[in-house]
């Protein structure tokens, strides 16, 4: 079980948690502007990196705030969170070997 | 719309744990009680609200995550960044309803009565920590769950708020189909400590 | 009481406190301290066991929790029975009963032991070669015939009567194993301010230094110092000690999961103790202090009873006073045979003579040895064993360069072994630390951490007591130091490395890092020599052989092939020999192999410890509304619904399902009846963008929907399906009173605010859930208004001043009530929403106020026959997360001018308006008192050949005693084209002819809705 940081509450055990799937995935602003194949990239298509993934949270029983996440596919390991809203972090390099003791 | 006049109600409000907790045992080191009534009532707004709305309601809303503040016998709990539990024990919920309406009337918010939403539950005594870590998986010693906070949180499958009153006083604001769960649950923990 | 086999004085056991204990029927002698294993071995019992395989007869390998044999049942009463204890592990108490297992019709007659004899023809791979034909039989035949033939332990078939708890618990350091490593850790730890928990497997904490009588520690016997540093740690109150408690899982971000035993050594437990408690511990830090596991020697009959690992048996000894033999041979690739039988010798053991691998034999433990008189023979192994159920004589032979000399036979009762240790880092190898093979000290040891943990002592390759202490005192003190700018779960790095602050001078015997792997040279035939590997699951170093000729090379392959280290003990005492014999067969080096991966549990654990509280009534959650209580003294039968209970209908004296439900249906078309809505989900929307966002979350359109009028809701996901469906009331400008299906209502919830927060928070406009706030209790059937209005105040119920579709406040009883005027029934009707508190009160009262009208309460089966009347959809039911509003009937709802809201995008994909998308219609049966079966597919000829297309399926069907027939709504591609046709809808039996009609069957103008 993970431990999770929600950016309002603090680390928190998974179990108060949802998972949002991908984020920075934005809504298009005009769906009906958009061909069947912009929409179905924007319903369907997903970048399943291995590595880094910035992703959706939801502290559902807790504050109930969605954030941000980075989490290392390799290892489960999330790397930060952030606020909603706010750009993906900068440099924040997956710690593959080992070093943020 | 037509807004009655108050009147008091002749039909008793009913409790789902009254059964429950007029057969439970008095256990010292975790003490457990069914909470009266109260007006609860959901506050949600813009910044520009919160203020107003604390004015009204007498209790400044707490800023700080996971904190309340209580003055008079009415408690503010922090519950989102834009959202607060509002509770007055034993107190009919449409005067507060009103005045804090009319604070903040033109102010982006949202005020929701849940007074029947919940009921509330008390674990006390000096293993209720030890009571309540059977199903909840926060870290509830003094320093990582001091006295003055609360939050939305887990015991075993249902949704709770937990507030820590005292060192050893815990209330539990429990959805009110689900408060039979909880409070059979909490029963089972406690029962080594008869 | 007098056990042959006790030592005349000395050990942990309280030779005040004798007990008494039953094995097989056969009442022995014990002291309290005792477990089961030494209080037979004290009594002269080794044969404990057959194996899982062959049947062989099988005496006690150790002393701990690595025993392969010795698994036994303990019996409390027939509902209290736990099969494959080891009794290396289970403490005895007075009256105890325990019995071997996998033997029948005895332990010394074992019918089962013909595998013994067949064995040649049981090779490794054996299951997968000969039960393969004919296909299905394994599952039905071959595999129940093994499983019982091969069986372990019985559970008991009744419900377990014990009760078991799980605790989250918070510390800065865990350390895992009491040793003198863990010891030392959790003092540093202490010291250091740090809240500790020390657990460790074993009922006494202590570990190695337990079975001490020589070794000292600053300046007091070892023993001295460990009374002295539990009663430090014991007063502390930043500690907690718990024994009989494994580490058994290690889970991300330190999440160690601890399996107490509470009552099991308890003769009358009191009555509130959980038998077993699962601690759930979240470390900042963990020290790893757990030890490591002496090595069998892998050479021919090494699994006849009277055939122990040599430091158990010094255990056996020095802790418990209990003498495993009066006659060794000691066989030992290290100096642990020498620390073993000189205090063996001590104890009043014979030691016949030691055979040592090595060729060249030097050092103080030899030396003392040979000064003792001990007959020690460098370059010498045990080729064999002789003795029926147990050790007679062991065979010994010179063996140079791989030569075997010729055999001597020495009498003896015992054999006692020594490979060396293995350091236990299956908890390090759980939390996905990477292990390292080190040549030197002959192991795989911790290398670098995935998480917040260090290991300390024997478990990654320090030995000697001074070295251990001042190790095991350096980690604790790191992890403690390292827990104060904790600051996240995040990974670590190996850790750096620890120097003590402070010394132990301690002495006791070194035993280097000697040890053997593999199989020990024996030259005898190689198709006749059984010599195993691993004992529980019955592998010997011919079958691992076998494996790599048949050309397994991945050590995965060859686990799996031959099983070894699969079964409960995990390996712990034949992974590393295992290792040692493919890699001279491969000729390959011993990392260059690999390893298996350790998996939790290290023991294993009952299911009472995962399932915790979480059994019985509080399985789930069982959600009641405030007018259950009601329903049930009714004598209503139930639906779970969720996790609601929804009374289903309410059968009176003599009435089935079906007799109660057209009799339910009848009263509401003719008079009035009374319905408990209240699991509606439902959602309080409020703020000055609610109307716009009431338009970007549903299909209709909000903005001119005036306060206090109701509106059906379409919500569809962006995929352009029907997620959800319910009325919705405005009731001011800037609030809504949303209800959504009582499944749907979480989701909803979920997927409003996911939209709020994250598409659009610049809209000023909350939720708030008040599903639970209001109950609702709704009154239907032409009476209705009649019933409810002398309880109503200020609330005008005549229709022209309360149309239908439209919501009043106001009170009943003197409740505060939000009036819903609205019919999922087709009749006149009336939701009465009041808060939930007042919510059985109020159905009491409008009860009350019906009874002249007959007014018949009624349950969901009635509901839905009612609304399937009237062809009303329920999502979910008539839906499946393919339809679009309009495959629905629900294409009315699309506000067709709104430029966008969720799933609109999606509904101009050319294949949402296909016109053979399925459709909803009603259906009738030719004969009209058939009833299809809901699910059941529809055809247009069902004598085609198969496969016979299908255009769709029944979605509802009900007989509805109003109408005296049977109704069905289904979903059919192209329906609504369709109506009029004739089609089938095969069955079994025969095919049912149903015509294709429009799906409402009653009041189809809604004449009826006006009362």
């Amino acid at each position: 079980m993970l431990i999770i940081t929600c950016p309002w509450c603090g680390a928190r055990p998974e179990t108060e948690f949802r998972y949002g799937g991908e984020a920075h995935i934005a809504r298009p602003a005009d769906p009906s502007a958009l061909t069947d194949q912009e929409w179905a990239d924007f319903l369907y298509n997903r970048t399943n990196p291995k590595g880094l993934h910035a992703e959706r949270w939801r502290h559902i029983h807790g504050c109930g705030r969605y954030f941000n996440a980075l989490r290392d596919t390799v290892s489960d390991f999330l790397v930060t969170t952030y606020k909603a809203g706010e750009p993906r972090p900068e440099n924040s390099r997956p710690d593959v070997e080992g070093s943020g003791r | 719309m037509v807004e009655s006049p108050s009147v008091i109600t002749p039909l008793a409000a009913a409790n789902p744990l009254t059964a429950l907790a007029a057969v439970s045992r008095d256990i010292a080191a975790a003490r457990l009680a069914a909470l009266g009534d109260a007006a609860r009532l959901a506050f949600r707004g813009r910044e520009a609200a919160i203020g107003p709305a604390g004015e009204a309601f007498g209790v400044a809303l707490p800023r700080e995550a996971c904190r309340f503040n209580a003055a008079n016998g009415r408690f503010a709990f922090w519950l989102g960044p834009d959202e607060w539990l509002l509770l007055v024990p034993d107190a009919e919920p449409a005067p507060l309803f009103a005045a804090i309406e009319a604070a903040t009337s033109g102010l982006p918010h949202s005020l929701v009565d849940v007074s029947a939403r919940s009921v509330g539950i008390e674990v006390a005594g000096e293993k209720a920590a030890f009571v309540l870590n059977q199903g909840n998986p926060l870290d509830l010693s003094l320093g990582a769950f001091p006295v003055g906070m609360c939050t939305r949180t887990l015991f075993h499958k249902a949704e709770i708020v937990l507030v820590r009153h005292a060192p050893d006083v815990f209330h539990l604001d429990v959805w009110r189909s689900f408060a039979p769960y909880v409070w059979e649950l909490l029963e089972d923990a406690r029962r080594e400590l008869a | 009481m007098t056990n042959r086999f006790r030592t005349a004085s000395g050990g942990r056991i309280d030779r005040a406190a004798p007990l008494s204990f039953r094995f097989d029927g056969q009442t022995f002698s014990g002291f309290s301290g005792d477990t089961l294993a030494s209080a037979l071995l004290a009594n002269g019992v080794h044969l404990v066991g057959r194996s899982f395989k062959y049947h062989r007869p099988r005496g006690f390998l150790s002393a701990g929790s690595d025993e392969p044999n010795a698994l036994v049942n303990v019996f409390r009463d027939a509902a209290r029975a736990a099969p494959n204890l080891r009794a290396t592990q289970v403490e005895i108490h007075e009256g105890l009963k325990a019995s071997s297992q996998n033997r029948w019709p005895s332990l010394a007659f074992d019918a089962g032991a013909v595998n013994d004899l067949a064995s040649p023809f049981l090779p490794s791979g054996f299951y997968y070669k000969t039960f393969m034909w004919p296909a299905g039989a394994w599952k039905r035949f071959y595999e129940p015939k093994i499983r019982a033939m091969a069986g372990l332990g019985v559970a008991p078939t009744l419900p377990d009567p014990d009760r078991y708890t799980q605790n989250h618990a918070h510390c800065d350091v865990l350390v895992v194993g009491a040793g003198p490593a863990g010891l030392a850790a959790a003092l540093a730890a202490a010291e250091s301010g740090a809240t500790v928990i020390l657990c460790d497997e074993q009922a006494e904490l202590g570990g190695s230094l337990l079975s001490e009588v020589s070794a000292t520690i600053e300046g007091r016997p070892a023993t001295e110092w460990l009374a002295d540093t539990l009663a430090n740690l014991k007063g502390r109150d930043n500690v907690t000690l718990l024994p009989r408690t494994t580490a058994f899982g290690y889970y991300p971000h330190n999440l160690i999961a601890l399996a107490e035993r509470v009552t099991d050594h308890l003769a009358a437990p009191a009555a509130g103790l959980p038998r077993e408690r699962m601690w759930q511990v979240r470390a900042k830090e963990v020290v790893i202090a757990a030890g490591a596991l002496e090595r069998p020697l892998v050479f021919p009959d090494n699994d006849r009873p009277g055939v122990l690992l040599a430091d158990s048996a010094r255990t056996y000894a020095n802790r418990y006073g209990a003498r495993v033999s009066e006659r060794a041979v000691i066989f030992t690739a290290c100096d642990a045979g020498y620390r073993a039988a000189l205090d063996l010798k001590a104890a009043g053991i014979t030691i016949a003579a030691i055979a040592d691998l090595r060729t060249e034999v030097s050092g103080e433990l030899p030396a003392r040895a040979l000064a003792a008189g001990i007959d020690v023979r460098p370059s010498t192994v045990v080729v064999g064993t002789r003795g029926r159920l147990r050790v007679a004589s062991a065979l010994l032979a010179k063996a140079k360069g791989g030569e075997v000399g010729p055999t001597e036979t020495v009498p003896c009762d015992t054999v006692l072994m020594s490979g060396g240790f293995t350091p236990s880092v299956h908890l390090f190898s759980q939390s996905r630390g990477k292990l390292v093979w080190d040549g030197a000290a002959g192991a795989y040891l911790p290398g670098t951490s995935v998480e917040r943990e260090r290991s300390a002592g024997a478990c990654r390759g320090i030995y000697g007591l001074q070295r251990v202490l001042e190790d095991g005192y350096a980690q604790g003190e790191a992890a403690a130091i390292a827990s104060r700018d904790y600051a996240s779960p995040a990974r670590g790095a190996t850790p750096a490395p620890a120097v003590s602050s402070r010394a132990f001078p301690a002495s006791a015997e070194d035993l280097g890092t000697a040890g053997f792997i593999g199989a020990t040279p024996h030259g005898r035939n190689p198709a006749l020599a059984k010599a195993f590997v691993d004992w529980q699951n019955d592998v010997t170093s011919k079958d691992i052989l076998l494996a790599t000729r048949e050309g397994m090379r991945s050590i995965e392959h060859v686990k799996r092939y031959t099983t070894t280290g699969m079964a409960t003990d995990q390996g712990k005492t034949s992974n590393m020999n295992t290792l040692g014999i493919v890699s001279e067969a491969l000729d390959t080096p011993v990392p260059q192999i690999g390893l298996t991966t350790f998996r939790p549990p290290f023991t294993p654990t009952t299911f009472g410890l995962f399932a915790g509280a979480a059994r019985g009534d509080v399985f789930d959650p069982v959600r009641n509304t405030a007018i259950h209580g009601w329903a049930a003294e009714q004598g209503a039968a139930f639906e779970d619904v969720g996790n609601w209970k929804r009374a289903h209908y309410f059968p009176r004296a003599g009435e089935d399902m079906h007799a109660a439900v057209a009799r339910e249906c009848k009263a509401v078309r003719a008079s009035v009846g009374l319905f408990d809505a209240s699991t509606l989900g439902k959602i309080e929307i409020v703020g000055p963008d609610a109307a716009e966002f009431m338009n970007r979350m549903y299909t209709n359109a909000w903005a001119k929907l005036e306060p206090g009028r109701l509106r059906y809701g379409v919500m569809l996901r962006e995929d352009g399906f029907v997620m959800d469906d319910g009325v919705v009331g405005r009731m001011a400008a800037d609030r809504f009173h949303v209800t959504t299906t009582t499944g749907g209502a979480p989701r909803v919830l979920a997927h409003m605010e996911d939209y709020l927060q994250t598409e659009w928070p610049d809209l000023d406009v909350w939720l708030t859930s008040t599903t639970e706030q209001w109950s609702v209790i709704a009154v239907q059937g032409p009476k209705a208004r009649e019933v409810i209005a002398p309880l109503i105040e200020g609330i005008d119920l005549s229709r022209e001043a309360f149309p239908h579709m439209s919501v009043r406040e106001g009170r009943i009883c003197g409740v505060p009530t939000r009036l819903f005027s609205v019919s999922f029934t087709g009749e006149l009707g009336f939701e009465i929403n009041v808060p939930s508190a007042y919510g059985r009160a109020v159905w009491e009262a409008v009860y009350a106020a019906g009874e002249r009208f007959g007014i018949t309460p009624y349950g969901t089966e009635t509901m839905h026959v009612l609304r399937a009347e009237k062809g009303y959809i329920i999502v979910g039911q008539e839906t499946d997360g393919t339809a679009t509003p309009d495959d629905a009937n629900l294409g009315w709802a699309v506000g067709k001018a709104k430029k966008d809201f969720v799933g609109k995008r999606s509904l101009i994909r050319e294949s949402m308006s296909a016109p053979d998308r399925r459709q909803l219609v009603g259906l009738k049966t030719t004969d009209p008192q058939v009833v299809l079966e809901e699910g059941a597919q529809i055809v247009a000829d069902p004598s085609v050949p198969v496969p016979v297309p299908m255009l769709g399926f029944v979605t509802s069907s009900y007989h509805s005693a109003v109408l005296g027939r049977s109704i069905a709504l289904a979903m059919v591609k192209g329906g609504r084209a369709r109506i009029g046709q004739k089609l089938m809808v095969p069955m079994p039996a025969h095919a049912i002819e149903v015509e294709v009609v429009e799906p409402i069957f009653y009041d189809p103008k809604g004449e009826r809705l006006n009362g």
